[in-house]
């Protein structure tokens, strides 16, 4: 049970945020133009990295806002928060 | 009756006598006694039966880590517990406990066979025996392993007591409340952080408080004195929290941690204070001080599990904390020091005690001094064997040899009802590893210690190594100072004298005459494992430790191999030829020590287990005998039956009400988003497969919304308020996930657009009004509104107001009927409702609930998301083509719909099926095949939706079915337990194809 520092409201708990995934996956702007292999490419892979990871996470039971949490998935440490649209502070 | 008490101590009340009962006989004991020790000073030893072999067990500890002395609470009654440990138990009048896993009981077990039969059960022996033949498993091996299995019994009635749940915040957290503990938390305190202090116990000091003797001084006075001085000065701190009888049950990550607190077990029924039994603790932490000690270690060697074989620590316990001796002719059976304390104590009281020591010689203060008193030591030698059914009464002697992997020399047969076994200290690094902590191997005494990297916690006193007095001291000393930062302590000059253990020896098993093979050498008392069975393991190639672990159970009992896991990872190392740094160790998981379920759940129990959401039309359903259905969150009316109707006739009622005259339904639990914005009808467009842009205001649309994948997701009629005003609905259970997955894609796909969403689906109520009488009853309703079919065209809406409250009405129909439904805040619900049933009276208006609502809908072949759609159809396997856009660039999962896989013609698709008997209905869920006789017979597909319509007095049916689109007419086999029904596939809509219906 993690704190996550919500960009828009401060440190709450774990319990109030739901996971959305690899975060800077954008949705392609033109779909029909792409093959079935960069269509699969954008739509089911992604990285599950152990270790740091970049990700998406919604203050669902708060602010309702999504926004991106830099975290190492070996112990949960969360290195950075920001904003959608935001470059990350760390690479 | 003998009497074991043979000292008065600071702990246990001699002057207040308690009466308890065990195994149906009556004893006494004082306040301040354990069940376990009140039990030994009245000489009872035998407490329980192991789990296999049934072998007679004692008490072998005093604390958490014990693993036979495992009790039934209040046995016989509805509310009795099972599985309590007898040493954390205190004692208060009327206690009842009995001893767990005998019968007919502890002195005469029959299942006690196991043990001459313990040859033919050895490791694995369920994996290898129960295999064949395969027609035992169900009528034969099952229910005789269920009834052999368990240790306890359950009881039968809801717990009565009351459990609570807290959360608390602090900065420092200090786990374990003896000398280290003590010296951390007073340092933290007075440094002015708010410290929280937790201990299992009832009284504070762990080992030290009861160690009464001149070797180990502190500031030139004993150090249980020394200690108790502190303590009362601990108390006394105003920022320091102290909580006794509450045990830390798991370390999270980011200092969270639970802990549970015994309020009113300990006290007897008329005193409970407290209606609360148990309260959960969920602590924040700023930084965590984990000062939860260690454990001493059995040593493995020939039935070394007699009753009256006793950790010598807690031999210690029991004489110098409780005042009651374990035996008169007393053993210490050791590798190291620390059972020296426990000889002298024992000497100390003019009670018969020997050594055998497995080392060959030491000359620390505390062994010279022991041999300077005159007791015997036998150096370099190991009990080969014990002896005694149901306590032991004497013990043989033989010599190690030089490496200590054989026995030799003359064996020496010795009187003896007291073996205190001493293998050495396991540190408790369970929080530290919990928390994400990692372990340092440290050879020397083979422990595994925390490697500590970040500041998060700290481990101080045994549980991080150390076990002499002045370096526990010293050293948490250093570690506190240095994690709040400070220059200077009161400990700074604390002097230590104490004796220093100076050689170690170590033998992970003990060696014997007799072969492994006949020894029975006990590594896990509670599940029975042997040094046998790990060895089994090895020479059966398993060399994982988790794979032993499970194969020969060791450690999975209720303690969690507290006792046993270092000794599994000692052999497979000796055994194996790889050190035991690089075995590693299994997983610590929480709980430390078992939970109740009262204390996990906590007041989340009956109602409150989970929301429930009901309309404001609620009381009405139930006034009129609705039976309810679970959809989501919510209680939906299922069907409304009349004095003797089942659930069938009720459901054929309804529906044939519905489309004869007129039926009404709650349909308040439909999900309602309120979209508003300037992009409202382009954000429509992306999420919808259909258009929207000219969608004009005041009309409706159906529209379909698939996920990314291009599988339909949620479905729901949005409609038109204003320009940039639309009200969308959901699914009932679609609800919350539709508006977040909307959210998404605003806020992070699509930012650009001018957009907002709000959930409004618990502000307004929804009553439909279907039949072909439904607009008569509205005219009632509203004589102001024009229902003239050209006014009021199907898929449209007005505002109007009843008795001067605003409601919208919309045109829409989910049954194929004429059909209206009105929105009206919620609070007006129920009136609403009732004007509604009055006004239909002369109509027959019949109330109908989701049952009817599906078999309708069925009969037009109207598709439920989530019943006959399960997140692989796309709205062409659906055969809705027609709801696809094909002009639009570009929607939710639009890409996904021409993938080579969603373009296959024989994908799963959506088909009727009626059966050739028109009276047997299909179930739900139902495989469809084709050809039943060639083996393995193919799955086609299976029955998504089923009923028997009364308006075509026929059964009908919804499937999925791989190809179904190319199989109209084609006869299918839906097999059953008993028979194969006949069915033919059909158009999916059975009824009223042309839609004349909806304006009729």
């Amino acid at each position: 049970m993690f704190i996550i520092n919500c960009p828009y409201c401060g440190e709450r708990d774990q319990s109030e945020f739901t996971a959305g995934g690899e975060a800077h996956i954008e949705r392609p702007k033109q779909p029909t133009e792409l093959s079935d292999d960069e269509w699969a490419e954008f739509l089911f892979m992604r990285k599950n990295i152990k270790g740091v990871q970049f990700e998406r996470w919604n203050h669902a039971h708060g602010c309702r806002k999504w926004f991106n949490v830099v975290r190492d998935t070996t112990n949960d440490k969360i290195h950075a928060v920001y904003k959608m649209g935001e470059k990350p502070s760390i690479d | 009756m003998p009497n074991y008490r043979v000292k008065k101590t600071d702990y246990v009340d001699q002057t207040n006598r308690i009466s308890f009962k065990f195994d149906g006989k009556t004893y006494f004991g004082f306040k301040g006694d354990t069940l376990a020790s009140a039990l030994l000073s009245n000489g009872i030893h035998l407490v329980g039966r192991s789990f296999k072999y049934h072998r007679p067990r004692g008490i072998m500890t005093c604390g958490s880590e014990e693993p036979n002395a495992i009790c039934q609470i209040n046995p016989g009654t509805d509310l009795t517990e099972p599985n309590v440990r007898a040493t954390e138990i205190e004692l208060y009048e009327g206690l009842e406990a009995s001893s767990q896993n005998c019968w007919p009981n502890v002195n005469f077990d029959i299942g006690g066979i196991n043990n001459f039969i313990s040859p033919f059960i050895p490791a694995g022996f369920y994996y290898k025996t129960f295999m064949w033949p395969k027609s035992f498993w169900k009528n034969i091996y099952e229910p005789l392993i269920r009834k052999s299995a368990g240790l306890g019994k359950s009881p039968t009635l809801p717990d009565p007591d009351l459990y609570d749940h807290k959360h608390i915040h602090c900065d420092i957290l200090v786990i374990g409340g003896g000398i280290s503990g003590i010296i951390a938390a007073k340092i933290a305190a007075k440094s002015g952080s708010n410290t929280i202090l937790i201990d299992d116990k009832n009284t504070l000091g762990g080992s030290t408080i009861f160690q009464n003797n001149e070797n180990f001084k502190i500031n030139d006075e004993i150090s249980k004195d020394w200690l108790f001085k502190e303590i009362e000065e601990l108390k006394k701190l105003k920022n320091l929290t102290i909580k006794t009888r509450t045990s830390v049950a798991a370390y999270h990550s980011y200092n969270y941690l639970l802990a549970k607190e015994n309020l009113t077990d300990h006290l007897s029924k008329n005193n409970k204070t407290s209606n609360i039994r148990q309260r959960l603790w969920k602590i924040r932490s700023n930084k965590v001080i984990i000062a939860s000690g260690a454990i001493e270690r059995p040593l493995v060697f020939n039935n070394n599990d007699r009753p009256g074989i006793i950790l010598a620590s807690s031999v210690n316990k029991y004489l110098n904390f409780y005042g009651v001796i374990c035996g008169e002719n007393n053993f210490v059976f050791t590798n190291n020091d620390s059972a020296y304390e426990t000889a002298l104590s024992l000497f100390e009281k003019g009670i018969q005690i020997k050594i055998i020591d497995i080392r060959k010689k030491t000359n620390s203060k505390i062994v010279k001094r022991v041999e300077k008193l005159g007791i015997d030591i036998y150096w370099n030698s190991t009990v080969t064997n014990t002896f005694g059914y149901r306590k032991l009464n004497s013990i043989e002697i033989m010599n190690l040899s030089e490496d200590g992997s054989n026995v030799i020399g003359k064996k020496i047969k010795a009187k003896c009802d007291c073996l205190a076994v001493s293998g050495g200290w396991t540190p408790m690094v369970h929080m530290h590893t919990q928390s994400g902590g990692k372990l340092n191997f440290r050879e020397s005494d083979q422990v595994f210690l925390p490697k500590e990297l970040d500041s998060e916690h700290i481990s101080v006193g045994s549980c991080n190594g150390d076990f002499e007095l002045d370096d526990i001291i010293k050293n948490t000393n250093e570690k506190v100072k240095s994690l709040l930062n400070l220059k200077e302590t009161e400990f700074e000059k604390t002097y230590v004298s104490c004796t220093k253990e100076l050689d170690k020896r170590n033998i992970w098993l003990l060696p014997n005459k007799i072969t492994l093979g006949k020894t029975k050498s006990f590594i896990d008392f509670q599940n029975d494992s042997t040094a046998k069975d790990i060895k089994l393991a090895l020479r059966e190639g398993f060399r994982s430790i988790e794979h032993v672990k499970r194969y020969t159970t060791t450690g999975m009992a209720t303690d969690q191999g507290k006792l046993s896991n270092m000794h599994a990872l000692g052999i497979i190392s000796e055994t194996a030829g790889v050190k035991m740094g690089t075995l590693g160790t299994t997983t610590f998981r929480p709980p430390f020590t078992p939970l109740t379920f009262g204390a996990i759940v906590g007041r989340n129990v009956g109602q409150f287990f989970d929301i429930t959401r009901r309309t404001s039309i609620h009381e009405w359903h139930i006034k009129n005998n609705a039976k309810f259905e679970n959809v989501g969150q919510w209680k939906r009316p299922w069907y409304y039956p009349k004095e003797n109707e089942n659930m069938h006739q009720a459901v054929q009622r309804e529906s044939k009400a519905a489309r004869d005259s007129a039926g009404i339904l709650d349909a308040s639990t439909l999900g309602k988003i309120d979209i508003q914005g300037s992009d409202a009808s382009e954000f429509l467009n992306r999420v919808y497969t259909n258009a929207w842009s000219k969608l004009a205001i005041g009309k409706c649309r159906y529209g379909l919304m698939l996920n990314e994948d291009g599988m339909v997701y949620d479905d729901g009629v949005t409609t038109r308020l204003g320009d940039n005003h639309f009200l969308m609905t959901t699914t009932t259970g679609g609800a919350a996930n539709v508006l977040s997955k909307l959210e998404d894609y605003l806020q992070t796909e699509w930012p650009e657009l001018d957009v907002f969403l709000t959930s409004v689906t618990d502000q307004y109520s929804t009553v439909s009004i279907c039949g072909p009488n439904s607009k008569k009853i509205l005219i009632k309703l509203f004589p102001s509104v024009n229902f003239n079919d050209d006014d009021f065209t199907h898929m449209s809406f007005k505002n109007s107001t009843i008795n001067n409250i605003n409601c919208r009405i919309m045109r829409i129909s989910f049954t194929g009927e004429l059909s209206y439904e009105i929105n009206i805040e919620a609070k007006y619900g129920k009136s609403l409702w009732e004007k509604c049933i009055e006004a239909g009276k002369d109509f027959n208006i019949t109330p109908y609930g989701t049952e009817t609502m599906h078999l309708l809908r069925a009969e037009k072949g109207f598709i439920i998301v989530g019943q006959d759609t399960d997140g692989t159809m796309t709205p062409i396997d659906l055969q809705m083509d027609w709801i696809v856009s094909k002009k639009k660039y570009d929607f939710i999962g639009k890409r996904s719909l021409y993938r080579s896989d969603t373009i296959r013609e024989d994908r799963k698709q959506l088909v009727g099926l009626l059966t050739e008997d028109p009276k047997e209905i299909l179930e739900e869920g139902a495989q469809i095949v084709s050809n039943i006789s060639k083996k393995p017979v193919e799955m086609l597909g299976h029955v998504t939706s089923s009923y028997f319509s009364p308006n075509l007095n026929k059964s009908i049916a919804l499937a999925v079915v791989r190809n179904g689109k190319k199989m109209k007419g084609q006869k299918l086999l839906v097999p059953m337990e008993n028979k194969n029904i006949n069915v033919i596939v059909s158009d999916s809509i059975f009824l009223d194809k042309e839609n004349k219906r909806l304006n009729a």
